[in-house]
């Protein structure tokens, strides 16, 4: 078995593996990135559509120009990188285990991993459709796959469960390659994805939005004929007599996408109840010198934002092999972050008391879109260290909030710290 | 809000629209009208908004992002997007014209694939590069 030994190891080359070894390698570290496709880029390279790129790069870029700035960066900066190379294991003790075609089983000892896989789709199993199981279905994020890479159509006439931004986006796409979508239907009483979405990619094209309604049956045996959706209820139940068919060919899942979290599970890193593994403010994992970022640690709407994270994380990471890499530093006390009124999850799960003289990032989605309301950071005495205000949130754009150092009045002697979004006390009348 | 703009510089197409604002997600509904040479928008609540609306009554634009068969790539696809914005009411004849063409790899990434296409001072460009076939 060949062995390789790195300072820090990179477990997927997408935008975020991408992003957390450059910041390593330009501190002249020896990184190496573990991708299992057979390029580097990730899902941003399928994601050929435009947005990307205003917060990094101040200028609008399509995905696949977004990805190759920092391929041709990585490249530049002479980053070693294995394609074709799947991770099976990572150990605690930081050697991981991947198989490639040329070299077979590896073996890659790091003093520090940085864990970059990304996230998957939900699909038909996650979400129970009865039926037979015929040609025809698939997830968005596949379909885009398929239409953007590989040059397929997956079928001409489509219903898109979910209105999720891959989903919408993938609507429009469609219809620009001469296929015909005849409707978007989301189980919410609102559209999930970017309303910036729904008026470019649906109402432009005069695709309908149906709210409130799910799909109950796939019908069609070796293809898909058909599907039967229904009206749902506030507890999502179905509502008896409100089916109604709509032919097609395709049904298309956008339903939702989960972190990968299994070579993190198997290593023993702790997983929170809401995705990713857990991670304190430093982006570390349970594991000592494990750190996570992208949307294996959380589902991201922008790709400027998994860059942000994972510079971080590589800068981290640096921190971990400058003062603690086998120093035997036990973590000491920590302030657990609980996620509380219309807050979905948090993160960090966790924030080192040893840290609170840093600046915090705290990012977090809310339960259900509401407006002018209240950011309210809460410790287990009821005490608010921090507040801030907001104009409107929305459960598809992740928040982001930096709490410095001045301006935060954590108490060091806490157990724990509430993240809430609440209606503001006050009626206020002028704009904010 | 509500403004006025005289029609005095520029001639406005006639009739009215309700645009749905996608400045910010408040999503106001502003409604557009020519009236009498003179354009009327109402319901916005920012001069973003205004702005926004007031090209999307005038000129709608879209950047259009599609792919392009390639012959000899390391992948069947390379991804291309209008180096402008595109009117949207020739959208679907660009992608038509797109849509016909095959290109021939290696492709660096802001290469013109299509120039002038159809005309509009628009070009073209290959969104990544690409490589020949191993």
């Amino acid at each position: 078995m060949k062995k390789y030994e790195v300072d820090v190891a990179v477990i997927g080359g997408g935008s975020a593996g991408l992003a957390a070894a450059i910041i390593v390698k330009k501190a002249e570290l020896n990184v190496l990135i573990i991708e299992r496709d057979k390029e580097l880029g990730g899902i941003t390279l399928q994601c050929i559509h435009n947005g990307f790129g205003l917060h990094e790069f101040k200028e609008e870029l399509t995905g696949p120009e977004y990805v190759q700035r920092f391929i041709n960066q990585a490249k530049e900066l002479n980053i070693p990188y294995k394609l074709d190379t799947m991770v099976f294991e990572f150990t605690p003790e930081k050697k991981i285990y991947a198989v490639n075609k040329k070299e077979g089983l590896i073996e890659i000892k790091a003093k520090a991993i940085i864990l970059a896989m990304g996230c998957r789709e939900k699909t038909r199993g996650a979400i129970n459709i009865p039926g037979f199981r015929p040609a025809g279905i698939y997830t968005a994020g596949q379909a885009q796959r398929f239409v953007n890479i590989e040059g397929y159509l997956p079928g001409r006439t489509y219903v898109i469960l979910g209105s999720g931004d891959i989903g919408m986006i993938m609507a429009r796409r469609l219809t620009w390659e001469g296929c015909q979508v005849k409707a978007v239907v989301e189980i919410q009483p609102y559209v999930s994805g970017l309303l910036r979405n729904e008026v470019q990619c649906l109402e432009d094209y005069g695709i309908p939005l149906i709210t409130s309604y799910t799909v109950t049956k796939i019908h069609g045996k070796d293809r898909v004929k058909g599907v039967t959706i229904s009206k749902v209820d506030r507890n999502f139940d179905r509502v008896i007599g409100s089916d109604k068919f709509i032919e097609c060919d395709t049904l298309l899942l956008s339903v939702g996408l989960i972190p990968e979290n299994e070579l993190t599970r198997e290593a023993g890193a702790e997983i929170s109840q809401m995705g990713g593994p857990v991670i304190d403010n430093n982006l570390e994992t349970t594991i000592e010198g494990v750190f996570a970022c992208g949307n294996v640690l959380q589902v991201h709407d922008l790709v400027d934002l998994v860059t942000a994270e994972a510079k971080r994380a590589g800068l981290n990471a640096i921190e971990y092999l400058k003062e603690r890499y086998n120093q035997k530093i036990e973590r000491k006390e920590q302030i657990k972050c609980i996620a509380g009124e219309n807050v979905n999850y948090v993160k960090p799960d966790i924030i080192n008391k040893s840290d609170l003289s840093k600046d915090l990032i705290f990012t977090f989605r809310v339960k259900r879109p509401d407006r002018r309301i209240l950011i309210q950071f809460k410790d287990d005495k009821n005490r608010i260290v921090f507040k801030r205000k907001r104009r409107y949130v929305i459960p598809s754009e992740m928040i982001e909030l930096k709490l410095n150092s001045s301006e935060q009045q954590i108490d060091p002697e806490c157990k724990s710290l509430e993240v809430e979004v609440v209606p503001r006390p006050e009626v206020l009348i002028e704009e904010d | 809000m509500s403004v006025k703009t005289n029609g005095n510089e520029q001639e406005f197409p006639e009739g009215y629209k309700d645009i749905r604002c996608i400045v910010c997600p408040t999503g106001c509904l502003v409604h557009v009208e020519n009236l009498n040479g003179e354009l009327i928008i109402e319901g916005h609540s920012c001069k973003r908004g205004e702005e926004y609306a007031k090209e999307e009554f005038i000129a709608p634009k879209r950047i259009l992002t599609t792919t392009i068969r390639i012959e000899n790539g390391f992948l069947p696809l390379i991804p291309v997007r209008s180096d402008k914005p595109i009117p949207k009411d020739k959208l679907e004849e660009t992608l038509k014209e797109i849509a016909h063409k095959q290109i021939e790899a290696p492709i660096k990434m802001g290469d013109i694939l299509i120039e002038n296409v159809l005309g509009l001072d628009i070009n073209i460009i290959a969104s990544r590069d690409l490589i020949e076939k191993q």
